[in-house]
């Protein structure tokens, strides 16, 4: 039975609403507002680990511990901003790709729905650590062991992103997994999580070299080695090795990717960020070792190559996902297509199957007792309401007091719920129904 | 139907959504709408204070700062990822109705969007340059202005959060070819907004009275005024409340007429309406007496004690958010989509030829002798488990039994009778959408569930049971 359902590729229905804006536009907001927001991710999430490492250090010389806080309270900000900025590309990811991406987040959603209270946690635990810096400065292994809650987390929470953006993808795993682990161990998870986190060091080491190298950052003056060419030199460092790492994870990731969404367009287009790859681990080499204190003219060149790098991968990451599910949508969208055929074809009554035709018309009191009073009342059977054997005889003749009980029902069987009136019914619908209830013979 | 169904078998999804969005509407009314002025408020108070007496300008700057440090802290994180969660839950309690909402109002949900980002953006620096500012008057003049505007602009985002977050927990009343202004403002959404207003200025004062009271020594020699001018900002909005409250009193029968066409729904309207009544008079009551006592005799006021407000006025939101459960319909855009996300379209081709038979979602095509529980199963996931439990939170056993007089066994004909017509009785359930073999299906899968009790895990724990379709 199970093994006969595996790689069934469900082929549910579309949402028949048009898009609210063409699809060329929903993909630019997507992928514009989705890079935005994983920048400052990124910021987040490497200036999480950046501050243990220093924090860290720390312990021996305390300047390294000075250095800490100061990336510290960088990430309050960016923390903030990536999660507002989040929304946009929520928002049209789901619009995009309803089907896929609502499903994966159901497959995983005791863990997509901690996502919520998690985030939260972690935010207040950084909160905590920024705050008690001072009160706790002479229980470092407290104030770091609180920072690494936060730090595990922030490293942590990726993977349920990572896991339900892989998951969507593949339609035709999806009666495979059972929660969330499972979704975790389908290929092409792991790769792509490293290649997010050496991103993190990556942007976060070329962002700090800014902050600290910029022209109106005067050294905090507690510091009392470290010079500002020296942090400027080590972010720039941690860049360098980031971005070089890259050329390790990236092509791992491309040759993990499940073939049948890899075209040549992806490859040239991933070549095209490669090229620019290169490029920007030769400037930056070159930007290490300027001896000015300062990042110049140079930097903003970076930041411009840093951009198009950027552009590339997300452009090549929508390929993928477009590729991948090209076949799909296909056959998602001739099943709608069907679909709606079959609804026509019921509307038209061609479906019904042997049609129970009811023995002669129906007088309109009976319709109106089958729609609204049989739910309660049977012939002679104790529903939710009595047995009308038991009820009609009290209203022999009595057709008045009948509409007035079925309009405004009293109370008077304290083994029976009360039962709810009928006031929206009109006079001449309560006269049908109690001549039915009065003529009918019931036993 | 055509989405792996996510499910919680004990709280039920509806209250999954219900919690997260209760949660952020509570800190963005106290937090927020009402904080922002209030902490804008005493930093000028402050800055008028420093003119006479430096030292006493300080303290007061310095508790603005405290208070707005806490609302920062929390609206940032609790408060920001609420905001987030309402999308996370609504999507995964009912991802159909949402797709296609999302679909229809983009540019509303988009709206929201600019507004949230812009808000926190706000929040942030208004505290990140309280410091920057105390360097001179001229700084201070200007990040009390900039206070002010941030004032506005709060509430601003609540008149639209409310008139949103009403639609996305309760958007039956949004006709699909109606526009957005007119979902938006619906007859309640002024007399609300009159409101909440000055109820969120008086959770504010209530939360800030509490945390002053903690954060302030005893013995510190600016505590009594700074906790009496706290009690008498309470007391200023307190009137417009009593007034706003009477108005939104006065105007909810009036609106909800055309909305209750069934009496029973009226019985449990009218319990709710006149426990309204109550818990708005014993809230306004109690903030009343705190903050006389507040203004008269700071000293006196007792620090424990004023937990008291701040849980009845939580109270009394979360009571007044009960309304939603009385303007419910069986739609989620109205006469297009059932709650149950199957559209109203699609029903005669699931009532001819099965539910089951339409979606990639269960292995069953056709109902058997043997399959038949497993089918049932299938039908209710599909049919009911949007709004219902098996045994938790508005558990269908439990009301079948309610509803049967806790008779020893449910009696399968019976239920069978009711799920036929359900939606003529109780007009805020869809009509039972399959076909009569799965309606049998149903009523024995109940029956089961009420003999041998059985949790109905969701999606996210058990997966998915997949078939191929003809089409
Ligand atoms: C929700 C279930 C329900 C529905 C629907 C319902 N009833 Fe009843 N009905 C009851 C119950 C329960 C009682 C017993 C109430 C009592 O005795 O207090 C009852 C009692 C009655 C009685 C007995 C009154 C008497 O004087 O003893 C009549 C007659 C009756 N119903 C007619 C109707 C008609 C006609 C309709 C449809 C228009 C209807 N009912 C719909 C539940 C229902
Ligand atoms: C739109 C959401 C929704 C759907 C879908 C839905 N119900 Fe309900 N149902 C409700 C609500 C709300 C109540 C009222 C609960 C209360 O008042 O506490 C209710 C009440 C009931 C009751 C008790 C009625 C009474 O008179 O007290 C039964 C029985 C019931 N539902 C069965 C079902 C079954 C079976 C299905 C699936 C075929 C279903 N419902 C689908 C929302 C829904």
């Amino acid at each position: 039975m199970i093994t006969a359902l595996i790689n069934q590729i469900p082929v549910p229905k579309d949402i028949p609403l048009d898009l609210p804006l063409p699809e060329w536009i929903l993909v630019v907001i997507l992928i514009f507002s989705f890079l935005l927001h994983i920048l400052f991710i990124n910021l987040m999430v490497g200036g999480g680990v950046l501050t243990f490492w220093y924090e860290l250090r720390g312990l021996k010389n305390k300047d390294y511990d000075t250095l800490a806080r100061e990336i510290a309270s960088t990430i309050t900000v960016n923390k903030s901003l990536a999660v507002v900025l989040g929304v946009a590309p929520l928002l049209s990811i789901n619009v995009l790709y309803t089907v896929y991406f609502y499903s994966a987040n159901a497959l995983t959603g005791a863990m997509w729905i901690s996502i919520v209270p998690w985030v939260a946690v972690a935010f207040l635990v950084f909160y905590l650590h920024k705050y008690s810096w001072d009160r706790l400065a002479d229980n470092k292994a407290l104030h770091l062991g609180i920072l690494s809650i936060g730090v595990f987390s922030f490293l942590m929470i990726p993977f349920i992103f990572l896991t339900n953006i892989n998951l969507m993808l593949f339609p035709e795993k999806w009666a495979e997994v059972s929660g969330f682990f499972d979704a975790l161990t389908l290929p092409n998870v792991f790769p792509r999580y490293f290649h997010f986190i050496t991103a993190c060091l990556a942007i976060t080491g070329f962002f700090l070299a800014f902050w600290f190298g910029r022209k109106g950052y005067t050294m905090n003056e507690n510091f009392k080695n470290l010079s500002k060419k020296t942090i400027k030199k080590q972010m720039l460092n941690l860049a360098l090795a980031a971005t070089g790492m890259q050329f390790i994870f990236g092509p791992l990731l491309f040759l993990t990717l499940p073939t049948q969404g890899v075209t040549w367009g992806l490859f040239w287009v991933i070549a095209g960020g490669v090229t620019v790859a290169v490029i920007v681990v030769w400037q930056l080499w070159k930007l290490l070792n300027d001896e000015k204190e300062i990042v110049g003219r140079r930097y903003v060149w970076l930041v411009v190559l840093f951009t198009v790098l950027v552009g590339f991968m997300g452009t090549g990451r929508h390929m993928y996902r477009e590729d991948a599910l090209k076949t799909h949508k296909q056959m998602m969208a001739e099943r709608t297509a069907t679909h709606w055929k079959d609804v026509q074809k019921a509307h038209e009554g061609l479906l019904m199957p042997e049609v129970e035709t009811d023995e002669g018309p129906v007088s309109p009191g009976e319709a109106l007792f089958n729609n609204n009073c049989a739910v309660c009342h049977a012939a002679n059977n104790r529903l939710v309401g009595p047995p009308l054997t038991e009820v009609v005889p009290i209203y022999e003749n009595n057709s008045e007091d009948l509409k007035k009980w079925i309009k405004e029902p009293g109370r008077k069987r304290m083994d029976y719920p009360p039962m709810a009136g009928f006031p929206n019914l009109t006079d001449q619908e309560l006269t049908d129904i109690s001549k039915y209830l009065l003529e009918e013979e019931w036993n | 139907m055509d989405f792996p169904l996510f499910h919680l078998d004990f709280m039920g999804n509806r209250m999954l959504v219900a919690l997260i969005a209760i949660i952020h509407v509570i800190i963005n009314h106290a937090l927020a709408v009402g904080f922002i002025p209030l902490v804008t408020f005493l930093e000028f108070r402050g800055y008028q204070k420093k003119q006479r007496n430096a030292e006493k300008g300080e303290a007061w700057d310095e508790v603005a700062r405290k208070l707005l440090f806490f609302a920062f802290i929390i609206t940032t994180t609790i408060g920001a990822l609420t905001g987030v969660g309402i999308w996370f839950a609504t999507s995964l309690a009912n991802p159909a109705s949402i797709g296609s909402l999302i679909r229809v109002f983009y540019f509303a949900w988009f709206s929201e969007w600019i507004v949230f980002v812009l808000e926190v953006i706000f929040i942030m620096i208004y505290y990140l340059t309280w410091k920057k500012s105390k360097q001179s008057a001229r700084n201070k003049k200007r990040h009390i202005i900039f206070g002010f505007w941030l004032s506005v602009f709060s509430f601003l985002t609540m008149a639209i959060i409310v008139g949103i977050l009403g639609f996305m927990m309760d958007p039956g009343s949004w006709e699909a070819q109606k526009t957005l202004a007119s979902g938006f403002f619906n007859p309640l959404y002024f007399p609300q907004l009159i409101f909440r207003t000055p109820v969120a200025m008086m959770m504010a004062g209530c939360v800030a009275l509490l945390y002053t009271a903690f954060m302030l020594k005893k013995g510190n020699p600016w505590r009594p005024e700074i906790l009496k001018h706290i009690s008498f900002w309470i007391l200023l909005w307190m009137p417009i409340a009593a007034v706003g409250a009477y108005t939104y009193y006065w105007y909810i029968p009036r609106a909800m007429i055309g909305n209750l066409p069934v009496a029973l729904a009226t019985q449990q309207f009218q319990s709710w309406y006149d426990s309204l009544l109550i818990v708005m008079i014993v809230s306004v009551a109690v903030g009343f007496f705190i903050s006389i006592l507040g203004t008269l005799a700071p000293k006196r006021l007792p620090k424990y004690l004023l937990i008291i407000p701040v849980l009845v006025s939580f109270m009394f939101l979360g009571t007044f958010e009960r309304l939603r459960e009385f303007i419910r319909k069986p739609y989620v855009i109205g006469e297009y989509m059932y709650a149950n996300g199957i559209l109203v379209e699609e029903y005669p081709l699931y009532q001819q030829s099965g539910l089951l038979k339409h979606t990639p979602y269960s292995s069953i095509s056709a109902i058997t002798e043997e399959n038949k529980l497993e089918a049932g199963e299938a039908v209710f996931n599909i049919a009911c488990t949007r709004c219902h439990t098996t045994h938790g939170i508005n558990s269908v056993v439990v009301n079948f039994e309610k509803m049967y007089g806790n008779q020893d066994t449910l009696s399968t004909d019976a239920m069978k009778a009711y799920m036929k017509n359900m939606h003529n009785v109780r007009y805020y359930m869809p009509p039972f959408p399959g076909n009569d073999a799965e309606l049998d299906a149903l009523a024995a899968y109940i029956a089961e569930q009420q003999k041998r009790p059985q949790q109905l895990e969701g999606a996210q724990i058990k997966g998915v049971d997949v078939k191929e379709l003809d089409y």
